[in-house]
């Protein structure tokens, strides 16, 4: 009863958090980015239901996501202005079944396989598209895309979906439902069959499942919510380019999951709120935000292969056990060396973007701080290589800190686990 | 005369040009503990992948319980009623002891790939599942990682698995491969228990495992079956003497 209650209860909050935020984060661009935030959870975890849940690589996930998008647009344009009876916040649903129906067709061909061979077929898949997107003008408006008008379907309950506020409550309305629903998925026997083929294909085989239905079928309903994400994106945009079926699409999906962590259901949550913010945030602030995000990528896979997701669950025993706080005080140390080698690395990257892309236009100087620095001097460069030296030094110095630390609460965890 | 559970009909494999089975024919009563023996290379796990479907026959027909099973895959094999387990360890390693059980029922019991029910909610499935791991003895284990059981509790668990979607036909590939005396008597004891009311086929190394379980004893050299009987008569067998047991003794 309980454990039933609380499962229902992070369900409720989920829904109150949505609610809330429009109310928290008032401001128009805030609302777009939670707006963008909501559409790429739902693709980030669409993605998951392959390469977590099924252990399938794919290179081509735009596709599901932006032929949906085109399909919407397209369906949005032939039924406005009272041409058929339709809502907007249906007008995903169209969205998911053009997904579903294009997961159909290329899950056919490219389950057949798995592993590497899957991998290189749905790239060879998403080429083709992206090619199909600047050949066929008709319907994917080449490289200018095409363009529609969300708020001239019928109106439901009087509204009309031209406010951004407005469009983000459909998107979290879906998000929240699609979350829901994947979630759920893992929880039925097509889920746990998905993750004993991603485990063993074999032994899979040998206990009455076809390993190529299994992958067909999370292929087929991980197509379905990526089509729902681009219908949505759809009617967010009120514009679909060739862009959005693209390869760049395609990684930017796999590199959002993989930072959040497919090992945890949550993990891609994590990750596309995390790499929306920063693709919005950081390019505002930096013409190298590409860079960070690549530094990102590659740090995660190396230090943290679970992700984001993988690491605070490795917490939760500890937390579980309240013995979270003996591993602060080590955090907090090791974080000012992890500080000092960031504002090096920012430095580094910074600096040299200023040299090499406005240097030529604007001058060398660039001010930090009130202070003037010359990138074409040596004094920017030895500073950033300080920095990053004294993070680096100290780290390991203050590492550890750390180990013990953790050794410490884990060994604690230990003796009260047998206790 | 009972009923044949497994009839093999001159199979043939070869890999390239090398013959490896070489003319097998076999009939496996319904409820018989068969045991096949051989010298390492005689093809004896070579014919358990060409039964279960993992490799193609070059020639010959395969008929479960007068079934022709020949050329099928795996899974559809599975789903007419023959389960095997493998002589390396074959399991779902980052899912639990009661997962992988679960995973060996789900589709005995029709639920096949079906996604709009819970998984939790099947309460046969969960049923049959304790039923399984009360059996093989790992109910304290049971949301344990696979992957970090030792040797002997994954073999046992790989046996579960493959008695868990309640096959009648159960083959074992060396089940006490690698194991410490006692882990042998445990493992016995408890194949004995779960092929009770089956048809049992396995492979197997140790002499004194094969004839402590097994009603009859088929003897595998060079891809060819020299000699199928009782233990007592495949032990006074001179041929099968010379070909195998004297020569395992000299070791």
């Amino acid at each position: 009863m309980r454990s039933s209650l609380g499962r229902y209860a992070l369900w409720i909050g989920l829904a109150i958090l949505f609610a809330a935020l429009p109310h928290i984060f008032t401001s128009g661009t805030s609302l777009t980015k939670m707006s963008l935030m909501g559409i790429m959870i739902i693709f980030a975890l669409s993605y998951n239901m392959l390469l977590g849940q099924t252990g399938m690589l794919s290179f081509g996930h735009a596709v599901y996501y932006g032929l949906a998008g085109f399909m919407v647009v397209h369906f949005i344009n032939r039924a406005s202005g009272g041409a058929w009876p339709v809502w907007l916040p249906f007008v995903p649903l169209i969205g998911g079944l053009t997904g579903l129906t294009f997961g159909i067709i290329f899950g056919w061909v490219s389950t057949t396989r798995a592993g590497t061979a899957f991998a290189m077929i749905s790239l060879g898949l998403g080429e083709l598209v992206a090619a199909c997107s600047l050949i066929l003008r008709g319907f994917f408006g080449g490289e200018e895309g095409i363009t529609t008008n969300r708020t001239r379907l019928l109106r439901l309950f009087g509204y009309n979906f031209g406010p951004q506020v407005q469009v983000y409550y459909l998107i979290a309305a879906w998000c929240l439902i699609c979350i829901a629903a994947m979630y759920a998925i893992t929880r039925t026997p097509l889920g746990r069959m998905s993750n004993a083929v991603r485990e063993n294909p074999e032994r899979a085989q040998f206990v009455g499942y076809s390993t190529q239905m299994v992958r067909f079928l999370s292929f087929c309903l991980s197509g379905f919510f990526a089509g729902i994400a681009g219908a949505l994106a759809a009617i967010n945009f009120e514009i679909m380019n060739f862009l959005s079926v693209s390869a760049v699409q395609s990684g930017t999906v796999l590199l959002m999951t993989y930072i959040g962590g497919v090992g945890h259901f949550f993990g891609p949550i994590l990750g596309a709120v995390l790499i929306t913010w920063l693709q919005s945030s950081l390019s505002d602030l930096t013409g190298a935000w590409m860079l960070y995000f690549g530094l990102l990528f590659i740090f995660v896979i190396m230090f943290s292969p679970g992700g984001i997701a993988g690491w605070i669950m490795l917490h939760e025993p500890l937390a579980r056990a309240g013995l979270l706080m003996r591993l602060l005080p080590a955090y907090l140390l090791i974080a000012v060396p992890v500080l000092i080698a960031l504002a090096g690395i920012v430095g580094l990257i910074e600096f040299g973007h200023h040299y090499l892309v406005k240097g030529a236009t604007d001058g060398t100087v660039v001010r930090v701080l009130g202070v003037a620095l010359d990138t074409a001097g040596p004094w920017p460069w030895l500073i950033s290589v300080g920095l990053l030296a004294a993070g680096l030094i100290l780290g390991r110095r203050l590492w550890p800190v750390v180990t013990d630390a953790w050794n410490g609460a884990s060994a604690e965890l230990k003796r009260r686990i047998s206790a | 005369m009972s009923a044949v559970a497994l009839s093999l009909k001159d199979i043939h494999k070869s890999f390239g040009n090398t013959p490896i089975i070489r003319g097998v024919s076999l009939d496996v009563p319904v409820g018989e503990r068969h045991a096949i023996i051989g010298p390492n290379g005689a093809g004896k796990s070579t014919l358990f992948h060409l039964i279960s479907g993992r490799f193609p026959v070059s020639a010959g027909r395969i008929l479960l319980r007068g079934e022709d099973i020949t050329g099928l895959p795996p899974y559809q094999i599975n789903r007419r009623g023959l389960s095997r387990s493998f002589q390396v360890t074959n399991i779902f390693p980052r899912l639990s002891v009661f997962e992988n059980l679960r995973c060996g029922v789900l589709w005995s019991l029709g639920y096949r790939y079906s996604f709009w029910r819970f998984v939790e909610g099947l309460r046969d499935a969960r049923e049959r599942t304790e039923e399984v791991m009360e059996q093989i003895g790992m109910t304290a284990r049971r949301a344990i990682p696979a992957g970090v059981l030792t040797y002997a509790e994954q073999r046992a668990l790989e046996i579960g698995i493959t008695i868990a979607g309640g096959a009648n036909v159960i083959m074992l590939d060396e089940p006490t491969a690698g194991m410490s005396r006692s882990e042998t008597e445990n493992a016995v004891e408890l194949i004995r228990k779960v092929s009770q009311g089956r048809t049992l086929i396995m492979v197997e190394h140790d002499m004194s495992v094969v004839f402590g379980l097994a009603d009859t004893i088929s003897v595998l050299v060079y891809g060819q079956i020299i000699a199928t009987g009782a233990p007592a008569a495949i032990r006074q067998n001179r041929e099968v003497r010379e070909a195998y047991l004297g020569q395992a003794e000299e070791h």
